[in-house]
């Protein structure tokens, strides 16, 4: 594939240039082979902890295979595969844009199988962005704040509420921050298109200095703790791993309608190790048959079945469209909105 | 159209040049319908894609002076629609782009303000079809003009083609085979007249020269018309030389006749033996020539009549008692009886009812010009496992003379200078009897004068 | 008997005519159809020699209307047309018989026998001297009413007797009458059939009597 040769070369020179790595690393973990003989080099979006299940089970049916786990932030790790031609063979990331954006600007490589061809359309593109997960954005209210079954369950509601009872909700409202947040912008614009509703939530938030997160963890933690009593569009996977363990809220899907974001794989188009990335996408796409391994690590398998059983659920479409967001003036002028809203300055 | 003939059938040519015809317009026909299909995808595609810059273009606003735009969300989903493609997009003001892919390169025919233009050309490695439009916009009082550009591989448009060619394909295939097959029945329906034909020609039997009478197709007429010339020149023709043959014998045989008559007169008259030794020689001379004349003629006709064998049902009993009766005076003349012995269930016979009689008639004239006074001539027909004709005379003179009687009675005249002898008869009979498929065969009686000659048929 | 003799070459015919005189046969000879109508009104033949192939006209025509009127004249069809071809049809158009030329006369006489004889109804040709009686057309010979079936040539031979009872013919005469010119036989082959007849006229009164160096002669035993 010609596709990605020129911009890839200039990135290449500059990444020659400028030596050292310029992103940011959340975490990086290496898990070495039984019998190794190649190394499967994945930078990816999701938590060490949600994650180590699938790839200690991989390794297991792979036993020549060693794994170099990089985490990053949404934005990280798109600045690294897109402007700084940082080598990958595997890119895992929830923010589906950004993923559509590799493919579309030529940095993802076509991978066609049995496992692939076994997914729903609308859990792939173009051959090159795979998805295996199916997570909704979901409303977290806190057990202390929301003692009885007395709860919105509807976006309406919930401005009511806030509207109706802004003492009892001052400071205590949170959500991302969508100018650090790829994944948080990715939800808020999603939100932006299908209701009218997500501006006057915003402006809701806004009178009641909402607090803003760069992450679902963070968010959780201070619902857990008692600073937050409502946390908005917190990925719903994290939210139901973490209330098995710990508890402390309650976890609404919301009526109206629900975002569900695809976590995606892109096998990069100057991957080095295209056999193995090849091998985990098979794997990942195969998630629906390893109950076990959407247990451990709280990732719901794509189910075309279960989205057709709830009209509210509205998957988040894989395609072009997701580039409108990106664009830089649209961008420039959301996030001006968005901070107007929030911030009621 | 010609073509090398690889066959000599009309049927096979014809059927040949229809489905060579057939498969050029199957190709043509795929070719209309793929290019058409795939013109109307392409149309398609740009329909969308124009859209799309159109919804690109309705966005753009000025704000603060500024020209700006909402890239709607539908612009880029509406070209994700029906394919994977990837999709590029740049707005240009007054030549500085704006937002969008940097190095989409512009477009090679602008476009004005009521009409967008379209670009096919490669960019990141693959190749793409790009929209471009034109808008005026204001800011700050000041318009400016809007370049909006829209671009989206073709793998989609590529995959439609294939599935319009698979379909094109199909269809070619399928209008081959029909019309293949539609042309075999229309080459065997536009021969069906020629067939018939053969059939009312065959249907005839062999002597009969009338003309065709039926009506054969258009293009059929001159040949037609041909053959019945040539059937009309070939019954002239057998005419003549039936006449011939006729007149040859009249010619011959009346200024025979006359002196015959003449010559019994005159030896009646006569009274010393020596001279009426010399009448009879020149009658028997006279005889002997129009015997002789007589059986050329009935060879010559035989011969023309075995080569259109006439075949009718023959009650071959009949046939044996009238032809006995025919030479029974013959015989009477010297006392010789002619005995026939005919089965009572005759056996049918199918063949030439005058030929079989002209072979009979040699036969048994022969076995009653070799017999002597008061002799018995015996007839026998029977039918076992063959049909079989026996003529057993006693025959005429003792010893050698036998043998060079009986070797001159039976010489076979084939050669037409060989005629001394009365072989000629029994040349015909067997002539007739090997157009019959059957045999003719001389015995010598055993311990007695005389022959036995015998007709043999298989049975039908 | 007599003949009408239907022939158009005249040499032919006047031989014709000439040789059946011979044999004591009165004949007419007409060389066209229409002078044989005429000669058909005017008298009564025992038999028609008709030459079949004619200029003024087929004689198959002339045939064919003759049968159809039911004249009741038996008519024997002189052709010189091939063998093969024909025959048939001048049978069924309505000839009695036919003979090819050139015929022979005793073969011609055979068939006009035959023929009268097939005919039936005609007025028996019968001769008689003294109880003898000899019905020629049956070919058969009554002596006191007890018939004999004759052979051929004893017939012949004594028609030539009973014809002219009294009238001596010599052997050679009777030679020519019976026997055919491809035979070579000698006078004692009279002698042989004389002696036959002379046993079958035995029973009766009439005899034939030896007239010795001049021939035989049939008489009435005195």
């Amino acid at each position: 594939m010609r596709l990605a040769c020129f911009p890839a070369a200039i990135i290449a020179a500059l990444t020659f240039l400028n030596a050292a790595a310029a992103f940011e690393i959340e975490e990086r973990a290496t898990y070495t082979a039984p019998n190794p003989q190649s190394e499967l080099r994945i930078i990816s979006t999701a938590d060490r902890e949600v994650f180590e299940p699938i790839l200690l089970a991989f390794q297991e049916e792979n036993q020549t295979v060693s794994i170099d786990y990089t985490i990053a932030s949404t934005t990280e790790l798109m600045k690294a595969v897109h402007e700084e031609g940082e080598v990958f063979d595997l890119v895992i990331s929830s923010a589906m844009d950004l993923q559509t954006k590799l493919a579309n600007d030529g940095f993802a490589q076509t991978y066609r199988s049995p496992a692939t061809d076994a997914l729903p359309d609308w859990a792939k593109w173009r051959d090159q962005v795979f998805a295996f997960t199916q997570e909704p954005a979901v409303l977290i209210l806190s057990e202390k704040a929301f003692p009885t079954d007395d709860f919105p369950t509807s976006r309406d509601a919930l401005i009511a509420l806030l509207r109706d009872q802004p003492d009892r909700f001052r400071g205590k409202v949170g959500t991302y921050d969508v100018r650090t947040s790829g994944f948080g912008y990715m939800m808020a614009t999603q939100d932006a298109r299908v209701s009218e509703n997500f501006w006057r939530l915003l402006e809701a938030m806004g009178r009641l200095d909402a607090r803003l997160y760069c992450c679902s963890g963070a968010m959780l933690e201070d619902v857990r703790n008692g600073d937050l009593a409502i946390a908005y569009n917190v990925l719903g996977s994290y939210a139901q791993a973490q209330l098995d363990d710990r508890g402390g809220y309650r976890i609404v899907l919301m009526s109206d309608f629900a975002n569900i974001m695809l976590r995606t794989a892109v096998i990069t188009s100057n991957a080095e190790n295209v056999t193995d990335a090849q091998t985990m996408v098979d794997f990942l796409a195969s998630l629906e048959s390893r109950p076990d391994l959407v247990a451990a690590s709280g990732l719901p398998a794509v189910d075309a079945d279960a989205l057709q059983s709830n009209v509210a659920l509205r998957p988040i479409r894989l395609g072009p469209g997701l580039l409108a967001f990106l664009d830089r003036l649209t961008r420039r002028n959301f996030l001006r909105n968005w901070e107007a809203s929030i911030t009621q300055e | 159209m010609t073509f090398p003939p690889l066959t000599r059938s009309i049927r096979t040519r014809l059927f040949l040049q229809l489905a060579a015809i057939s498969a050029l317009l199957s190709v043509a026909l795929f070719l209309v319908v793929r290019g058409l299909a795939e013109t109307a995808a392409e149309a398609t595609q740009d329909g969308i894609l124009a859209a799309s810059a159109t919804s690109i273009a309705d966005a753009l606003r000025s704000e603060d002076g500024e020209i700006t735009l909402d890239l709607p969300y539908s612009a880029l989903s509406m070209l994700g629609t029906t394919n994977d493609d990837r999709v590029f997009y740049k707005v240009e003001v007054n030549g500085e782009t704006l937002t969008g892919y940097d190095d989409l390169p512009a477009p090679a025919d602008p476009p004005t303000i009521s009409q967008n233009t379209f670009a096919t050309f490669d960019y990141r490695g693959d190749e793409v079809r790009m929209v471009s439009a034109s808008r005026t916009v204001s800011a700050s009082g000041v318009p400016s003009n809007v370049l909006i550009s829209v671009a989206q591989t073709r793998l989609g448009l590529a995959a439609i083609s294939q599935r319009i060619s698979a379909i094109a394909t199909g269809v070619g295939l399928v209008f081959f085979l029909v019309a293949t097959a539609l042309s075999l029945l229309a080459a065997r329906s536009a021969l069906r007249p020629l067939k018939e034909m053969t059939a009312a020609v065959t249907r005839r039997g062999p002597a009969d020269l009338r003309p065709l009478a039926i009506q054969p197709p258009t293009e059929l007429e001159p040949f037609v018309a041909a053959l019945n010339t040539f059937i009309a020149r070939l019954r002239a023709s057998l005419l003549r030389s039936e006449d011939l043959i006729a007149e040859a014998a009249h010619r011959v045989r009346t200024p025979l006749a006359t002196v015959r008559a003449k010559a019994e007169v005159t030896h009646r008259k006569l009274n010393k033996p020596e001279h009426k030794q010399t009448m009879r020689e020149m009658i028997r001379a006279i005889d002997e020539s129009s015997r002789s004349a007589g059986q050329l003629l009935d060879h010559a006709m035989v011969t023309f009549r075995t080569d259109s064998l006439a075949t009718e049902a023959i009650d071959m009993g009949e046939l044996v008692r009238e032809t006995v009766a025919r030479l029974e005076p013959a015989a009477d003349l010297k006392d010789a009886t002619i005995r026939c012995t005919i089965p009572k269930q005759p056996p049918h016979f199918t063949g030439d009812r005058i030929l079989l009689q002209s072979a009979i008639q040699n036969i048994l004239d022969n076995a009653i010009k070799y017999s002597p006074d008061d002799s018995d001539i015996a007839v026998t027909l029977t039918a076992a496992d063959t049909i079989r004709l026996d003529v057993t005379d006693q025959g005429r003179g003792f010893g050698d003379s036998d043998t060079d009687t009986l070797k001159t009675r039976f010489s076979r005249g084939a050669n037409v200078d060989d005629i001394v002898g009365s072989g000629l008869g029994l040349t015909i009979a067997d002539e007739v009897a090997r157009a019959h498929g059957g045999t003719l065969n001389i015995t010598r009686n055993e311990g007695a004068n005389g022959a036995c000659v015998s007709l043999v048929f298989p049975l039908q | 008997m007599r003949f009408l003799l239907i022939e158009d070459n005249a040499n032919l015919a006047s031989a014709v005519a000439e040789r059946l005189q011979l044999d004591g046969h009165a004949v007419d000879h007409a060389g066209t159809l229409d002078d044989a109508e005429n000669c058909i009104a005017a008298a009564d033949y025992d038999l028609i020699l008709l030459d079949i192939m004619r200029p003024d006209g087929d004689g198959r025509t002339f045939l064919q209307s003759h049968r159809r009127a039911a004249k009741s004249t038996p008519i024997i069809v002189t052709t010189a047309r091939s063998e093969v071809s024909d025959r048939v049809s001048l049978l069924d158009l309505g000839a009695d018989d036919y003979i090819t030329k050139p015929f022979d006369f005793s073969e011609l006489e055979a068939r006009c026998r035959a023929v009268l004889r097939r005919r039936g109804g005609v007025a028996a040709n019968r001769l008689t001297v003294a109880n003898a009686v000899l019905d020629s057309t049956a070919g058969e010979l009554q002596i006191d009413g007890v018939g004999q079936t004759l052979r051929n040539r004893e017939l012949r031979l004594l028609e030539v007797f009973f014809t002219s009872p009294g009238q001596v013919f010599s052997k050679s005469y009777l030679l020519d009458r019976l026997f055919s010119f491809s035979e070579d036989v000698g006078e004692n082959a009279i002698e042989v059939y004389v002696g036959r007849i002379r046993k079958r006229l035995e029973p009766s009164d009439a005899i034939i009597e030896t007239v010795r160096g001049l021939g035989y002669r049939l008489v009435a035993r005195p």
